[in-house]
């Protein structure tokens, strides 16, 4: 075998293995949606969007306090962390680009953005749950928020800097003040940018569980009441799949696929989005 | 052009000449004046970097929050907390080496299955797709990081974990079990859930984390140098083994970190599928175990205020730092990259 052939056939086995890699990785997401869609659809009833979770020993049921729960915890905790965030990530791109208190800042929200999230649920139990004695959807909210500010301080970031700084500039020379020129130019020709990074929040907490787990707790009768406990869907989806029962289960496929389409459509809404703008 | 530059100058000048503040200034040329001070540009910049710092503080809090509360186990059992493996509520004594163990097991196992293949991934992305297929397969394999961690435990318990106990367990079992000294890791009963299981489902999840950094940092290799090599006759993979590689190294090696990153601090899927015991008897991999985070969510909601409570939140507290050094390494790892 000469050298050509032999460098050949490394290129090719090398080349054919990476392909592999991308169907072992696709094999998977496939093997997922296929189980979700298929054991979901199963499970798809109005009694779903009617009926309030199954107590103890019932079959029946729906997910109805559950969704409701949900929606109402991650739409305040998206309430409450987005201005946080774009304020956050005004003052990296605007004010603090080259600050120490810049660069700190940008380090930390790095490292908050990667965090486990079962550990930012036990700091707002040490904080907010065992001050006031009662697991409450505030706690839950609370945790939510403290995952969606990451994500926005960074997008609101990367978008602002991506605004030319001639932009700036000749808002500048007109004799707007830096305060105008940041919220109606720079944060207005990044809305879309900012937008996207909102959406993709909402994704990531929309599916959250571990956080909710001793903040939210769960609850099995409709309540509205953000001082008492609530019931979520992912954490009713990770009880109903541990329980024994398959009426239970069924319910807890038809919860993941609701969750799973949710979480899949804002993340291709947002890129679309996106990409439509740029 | 011209007409209208001079005239903006103009109205500038004046603007200035007129303005309140310069007027009271002693400065006879509008060059001299004080710059307007107003109060609500003080107040959005304040605010601003109030939010900015509040967001440093959130870190800070986090962990002298957990310290406070960690504070009885932390000085009661001292280090003996790190290496004894005995986790035992009802006589109140907590080793954390069994929890520990777990979650370094399983991630040792994730980045073994997932760093080859989100190389193999980012090295099809950036050298073999069909440029029309780059974006629908880039977004295919990040929507394997969006799918919410409770799905995939909820198919790995119900779904994966059947179907490797009864297909790829014996068929492991009977191949690498023979070899003398690895075949321990895979030895004892076909059960489904265990470490092994946990560290597969955790390669699946941080696959896509470690694959897009690594087909971003493949990406800055400058195509001058990439096509020099293509010019002097080397065939794609060796471009991409004694090209790209070395080039993007420290970029690849941060990628992996943040993938580890995710692994270490991953809760519902690894609490689904990893078994749940405080008991190793086994250095089997086939074995269920208990990694940080599922300790954590299965006892923390029954654990009795006092020791208990304090041994899982000091639980959380090392995890936090232990993937806080992670993250620092990654973060340090891209920051030179992006030096170059």
């Amino acid at each position: 075998m000469t050298l050509y052939q032999k460098r050949k056939i490394i290129n090719n086995l090398a080349l054919g293995l990476s392909l592999a890699a991308m169907a072992f990785g696709l094999f998977w997401l496939g093997w997922i949606l296929f189980t979700v869609v298929q054991q979901g659809f199963s499970g798809l009833s109005v009694n779903l969007f009617t009926q309030m979770t199954p107590p103890p020993g019932a079959t029946d049921g729906g997910l109805l306090n559950a969704l409701v729960g949900s929606g109402l915890m991650v739409s305040l905790a998206t309430l409450l962390g987005t201005p946080i965030g774009i304020l956050a990530g005004v003052y990296l791109a605007e004010y603090g680009r080259k600050t120490l208190l810049g660069s700190a800042t940008r380090y930390v929200n790095d490292l908050l953005l990667s965090a486990p999230s079962i550990v930012i649920g036990l700091f707002v139990w040490t904080v907010v749950v065992s001050r006031m004695q009662s697991y409450s959807a505030w706690a839950g909210i609370a945790a939510l928020a403290l995952i969606v500010v990451p994500v926005v301080v960074r997008t609101t970031e990367n978008m602002l800097l991506l605004v030319p700084d001639a932009l700036r500039e000749a808002a500048f020379a007109l004799g707007a003040p830096k305060r105008i020129v940041t919220l109606s130019i720079v944060l207005r020709a990044a809305r879309s940018g900012v937008m996207t990074g909102i959406l993709l929040a909402v994704a990531r907490i929309g599916g959250e569980t571990a956080p909710l787990l001793f903040t939210s707790l769960s609850s099995q009768f409709w309540s509205l009441d953000l001082n008492k406990p609530i019931a979520s869907l992912p954490v009713m989806i990770s009880q109903f799949a541990m329980s024994p029962f398959p009426d239970w289960q069924r319910i807890a496929w038809a919860g993941v696929l609701i969750t799973t389409m949710a979480v899949l459509a804002l993340n291709v809404v947002a890129r679309t989005y996106f990409r439509q703008k740029h | 052009m011209d007409a209208s530059l001079a005239a903006s100058k103009d109205d500038a000048q004046t603007g200035g000449l007129r303005s309140p503040v310069s007027a009271a200034s002693a400065g006879p040329s509008p060059l001299t004046r004080k710059p307007v001070s107003d109060w609500k540009e003080t107040l959005f910049s304040g605010l601003v970097r109030l939010v900015a710092l509040s967001v440093l503080v959130a870190l800070t809090g986090i962990i002298v929050a957990l310290v406070y509360d960690a504070w009885p186990t932390i000085t009661h059992f001292g280090f003996n907390f790190l290496v004894s493996s005995e986790w035992n509520p009802p006589m109140d004594r907590y080793g954390a080496l069994v929890p520990i163990y777990g979650t370094l097991v399983t991630s040792a196992i994730a980045l073994v299955i997932a760093v080859p293949v989100s190389f193999g991934i980012a090295v099809f992305l950036t050298e073999l797709s069909p440029a029309w297929l780059r974006r629908p397969l880039g977004t295919a394999i990040e929507l394997l990081a969006a799918i919410p961690s409770i799905v995939y435990g909820m198919w790995g318990l119900l779904v994966f974990a059947p179907v490797f106990a009864s297909h790829v367990q014996p068929l492991l079992a009977s191949t690498f079990g023979k070899i003398p000294f690895v075949g321990v890791l895979f030895s004892g009963p076909s059960m489904g859930i265990g470490l092994l299981t946990a560290g597969i489902v955790l390669a699946i999840m941080i696959i896509p984390f470690i694959a897009s950094v690594m087909r971003d940092v493949f990406e800055i290799t400058p195509p001058m140098i990439r096509e020099s090599a293509y010019g002097l006759g080397c065939t794609t993979w060796e471009v991409v083994w004694n090209i790209v590689l070395p080039y993007s190294k420290t970029g690849a090696v941060g990628g992996v970190m943040l993938g580890l990153g995710r692994a270490l601090g991953e809760t519902m899927a690894v609490t689904f599928v990893i078994g749940n015991t405080s008991f190793l008897s086994s250095p089997s991999l086939f074995m269920p175990g208990n990694s940080a985070t599922s300790a954590i969510a299965n006892e923390f909601a029954e654990a009795a205020p006092g020791l208990h409570t304090s041994a899982l939140i000091e639980l959380a507290l090392v995890l936090f730092l232990i993937t806080l050094i992670v993250l620092m390494a990654s973060r340090f790892m891209l920051s030179r990259m992006q030096k170059h």
